[in-house]
């Protein structure tokens, strides 16, 4: 017994740094605004700008929240997935088809891992990628106007989780699937999973110019669940690494079942190469349905297409491009260093953190020293990749960012911590609790070559009572800390809308002088767009009635339309003839099934009413446009469906 | 305390509005504030009032005559914010008894403030992610548990062992589930 507990004090020793979590600094954390001035430090004055954007994943929301650090102000929910009575998007005619799907209209998505768009390594600002993970999609916000211009659905896909990064110089925004699924999609017995399951990773080719996104090819992989993915950077450019659990490739109770290999993979796919192979015909095009939905600034107006073929690759016939790094534990997050020498693992369900070394990997690639294969896919030898583990850093890691000065900041969902270690040394330097149970991190431009190491942002997943109670169901809460001196100082908490799953930062600088402040009339292209008011009129066409509308402070043209029946399919136009930042108008028509229409200057919407009911029906202006807000309204007459009273219109006549 | 603060806090407020060139001297008003602070109380989720929920595991622990060692050693460890995570999390429970059958002196040695990480270590290794009862552990080989290390589940007759300690009843929480064991499970170097 004595020499059992001996070995065990040994082993115990050996194990250095590792977590105790309740905060013996709580007090710090508690008083710490005036106990180290952290009041100050994200005090941003009246009409003060803060220093960085933070872009935060709504993840249930379907959309992506703007925010300003140091400040943790928020200044924009931007809808991506989701329809968003604020301003009618996905309501209004002309957003309507964002949201087609090859299951038609999906009206909700679970936004996840925002990714800013890179040249040469660096952010630059000029778009962001987001997953939907739910019905498989990847959006671009445009980041001149903030407003979600593209998405496209991703086929053979299934929780597209491992999503939505962009290479070093946004060459590709890249999509993993979660779930394995029969490819092509068949009816079929689950159990037969095992063998005939796949797991699709796309990677969607984005245009230098217009950042018009396409799917350049799929590679098909085994029936792993792939988890998250990050890619190499610098000298690991060209390589793409995704995590994986459920190796095991089991179907059902996969809190057991996937738990039963002591290791999983970080698969490492050599982009380049299959892209090589691709521009050379190789790969195999296959009938798919998936749509591909374009938003332009020029006619405000989406279209939805339906694509019909995808380009797929067999990982066996490109040899040297995808090799299989095991490592421990189920891993979540799969996070490279800004140098790209190093590929973290964090493996859920351990204490431990594995750091894969890119050279030693190719390395072991040169030698050809494997370790057998899955489905012909070569296995790399674990000690042989192995830069190295942060012994007992925490309990369940789940991602790690990094600060460009050589420091790794790691997440820990059951000891609910933020853990400061050493890249090189893989020593752990600080340790910080999170309230409560934190999920991901963001440092701003964390996902690149060039990370700006001064504020860390931990997304918690539990809430509880961090603030004053809402009932039952309460947002999530952020936390912002000082990352610039050794130890991490806890700023401020603040709350975040939805359940971000990640964010993405960036130096307000480098976007805020891109943004525009108005769409300008003279190039409003819509379709219905009424550009003189002259033009303003309601035409019939069977039962459908077009009422092309304009605004200005502060009435409507025209203000009163008669000869409206009920069973009639009436589309208000409105164009917003204000050419001033920040005059938008609202317009909102009683008893429309729907929502309102937020019209921004020198922009037309399009909102869908069907009367079912006779009288006189008013509609207004829903923002307080003006000191005449209150007077902005009109009337429409609806009349019985079998009655002969002509179509007119008026704006200021008896 | 907390009236002293409110106190404090406009003056703070003000030094930061002009500016606050003069660092040091909002440094001396924050020391005093900081050598006046009481000790500081623990914080994070298991110290969050809480009277409608169903008992966490730690609570189960706290609530059991039978493991006052085991909860003197998981606050001496400072583990508690760990064991009312989300979890899930499966606790094997060694009672008083298991501790005390330990050579003389170990249990008192661990609780030493100096050994805290090593008395961390033991009891993670008795903490499973996951929540299985006692029939469904009769699936598994062995658990991989928060120390990072596994230990083997064996199956004899009705009962089972884990990592060589028999389970004596187990109560589920909210949080995962409580096995009450008859032995303390020690790592083993694999």
């Amino acid at each position: 017994m004595k020499q059992t507990f001996k070995i065990i004090m040994a082993l115990v020793l050996g194990t250095g740094l590792f977590s105790c979590n309740n905060s013996e600094n709580s007090g710090k954390a508690n008083q710490g605004a005036l106990a180290s001035n952290a009041a100050e430090r994200v005090y941003v004055a009246p009409g003060e700008h803060d220093e960085f954007y933070a872009f935060i994943s709504g993840g249930y929301s379907g959309n992506v929240t703007v925010y300003g650090l140091p400040s943790g102000r928020m200044f924009k929910e931007i809808p991506v997935f989701s329809q968003f009575p604020t301003n009618g998007y996905g309501y209004s005619e002309e957003t309507k088809p964002m949201l087609n799907t090859s299951h038609g209209f999906i009206p909700w998505d679970d936004a996840h891992h925002p990714d800013i768009s890179q040249t040469a390594g660096k952010l630059d600002g000029r778009w962001i990628f987001i997953n939907g993970n739910n019905t498989p999609r990847i959006a671009k916000i445009d980041l001149k106007t903030f407003e979600t211009t593209e998405i496209i659905e991703v086929p053979n896909s299934a929780g597209n989780h491992s999503s939505s990064f962009v290479t070093e110089n946004t060459e590709y925004v890249v999509a993993g699937t979660r779930f394995s699924i029969p490819i092509p999609q068949r009816d079929m017995p689950i159990k037969e999973y095992k063998g005939k399951f796949k797991g699709a990773l796309s990677f969607i080719s984005v245009e230098p110019e217009t950042g018009r996104m396409n799917i350049k090819f799929q590679l098909i992989m085994p029936g792993f669940n792939y988890d998250l993915s990050h890619p190499g950077r610098g000298k690991s450019h060209g390589w793409f690494f995704f995590t994986t659990y459920n190796t095991e490739e089991a179907n059902s109770l996969l809190e057991v079942n996937a738990s039963q290999n002591d290791k999983d993979f970080i698969a490492a796919v050599n982009w380049k190469k299959i892209e090589e192979f691709v521009n050379n015909g190789g790969g195999k095009k296959m009938p798919a349905n998936y749509a591909h939905n374009i938003y332009s600034d020029e006619t405000h107006t989406a279209t939805s297409t339906m694509e019909k073929e995808v380009l797929v690759v067999d990982p066996l016939e490109v040899p040297g491009a995808v090799f299989l790094l095991p490592t421990p534990k189920s891993p979540h997050g799969c996070d490279v260093s800004p140098s790209g020498e190093y590929i973290v693992g964090n493996g859920k369900l351990s204490a431990d953190l594995t750091v894969h070394s890119f050279s030693k990997m190719i390395d072991a690639i040169e030698k050809e020293k494997f370790d057998g294969d899955a489905y012909g896919i070569p296995i790399l030898k674990f000690e042989d990749v192995l830069a190295g583990t942060v012994k007992q850093a925490g309990l369940g890691p789940l991602h790690t960012e990094f600060d460009g000065k050589g420091n790794a900041y790691t997440t820990f969902f059951i000891s609910s911590e933020l853990v400061k270690w050493n890249v090189e040394t893989r020593e752990v330097v600080d340790r910080q609790p999170n309230y409560y149970s934190v999920g991901h991190v963001m440092i701003p431009g964390g996902n690149s070559a060039h990370p700006f190491g001064k504020y860390a942002v931990s997304m918690n997943k539990i809430t509880k009572d961090r603030y004053l109670p809402t009932g039952p169901e309460l947002e999530h809460s952020a936390q912002l800390f000082d990352i610039s001196g050794e130890k991490m100082e806890l700023l401020l908490d603040f709350p975040t809308h939805g359940e971000p799953h990640y964010a993405a930062g960036i130096p307000a600088e480098i976007i805020e002088g891109n943004s525009q402040k108005i769409y300008k009339l003279e190039d409003n292209k819509n379709k219905y767009a009424t550009i003189s008011n002259g033009d303003a009129r309601v035409e019939r066409d069977g039962n459908e009635v077009h009422v092309y509308m304009t605004t200005i402070r502060s009435h409507f043209t025209p203000d009163n339309i008669e000869g409206i029946k009920v069973g009639d399919k009436v589309y208000f136009h409105i164009t917003n003839h204000e050419q001033d930042f920040d005059v938008p108008h609202g317009f909102a028509m009683i008893g429309a099934n729907n929502a309102e229409l937020l019209v921004m200057p020198g922009q037309t919407k399009t909102l869908t009413w069907e009367p079912k009911q006779v009288g006189v029906w008013p509609f207004y202006c829903t923002d307080f446009c003006s000191a005449l807000h209150q007077e902005m309204q009109g009337y429409v007459r609806v009349s019985p469906k079998n009655s002969n009273i002509d179509l007119s219109w008026s704006l200021g006549e008896d | 305390m907390k009236s002293y603060l409110l106190k404090i806090c406009p003056a703070l407020f003000l030094i930061g509005l002009l500016g606050c060139k003069n660092d040091q001297q909002a440094n001396t008003d924050n020391s005093t504030v900081t050598t006046e602070q009481e000790q500081p109380a623990k914080q994070g989720q298991a110290f969050i009032k809480d009277d409608v929920s169903e008992p966490t595991v730690l609570d189960i622990a706290k609530g059991s005559e039978d493991h006052t060692t085991l909860v003197a050693a998981i606050e001496a460890a400072e583990l508690e914010n760990v064991l009312v995570n989300a979890g899930p999390l499966m606790v094997f429970a060694p009672t008083n008894e298991a501790f005390d059958a330990l050579p003389e002196g170990t249990v008192e040695n661990l609780l030493k403030p100096e050994n805290k990480d090593k008395l961390a270590f033991i009891l993670k290794h008795h903490v499973t992610p996951g929540k299985y009862d006692k029939e469904f552990l009769k699936k598994f080989k062995k658990l991989g548990q928060a120390s990072d290390l596994n230990v083997p589940v064996e199956v004899k007759g009705e009962d089972v062992y884990v990592g060589g300690a028999k389970i004596l009843a187990s109560i589920p929480a909210g949080n995962g589930i409580v096995h009450v064991v008859d032995k303390v499970i020690l790592p083993e170097t694999n």
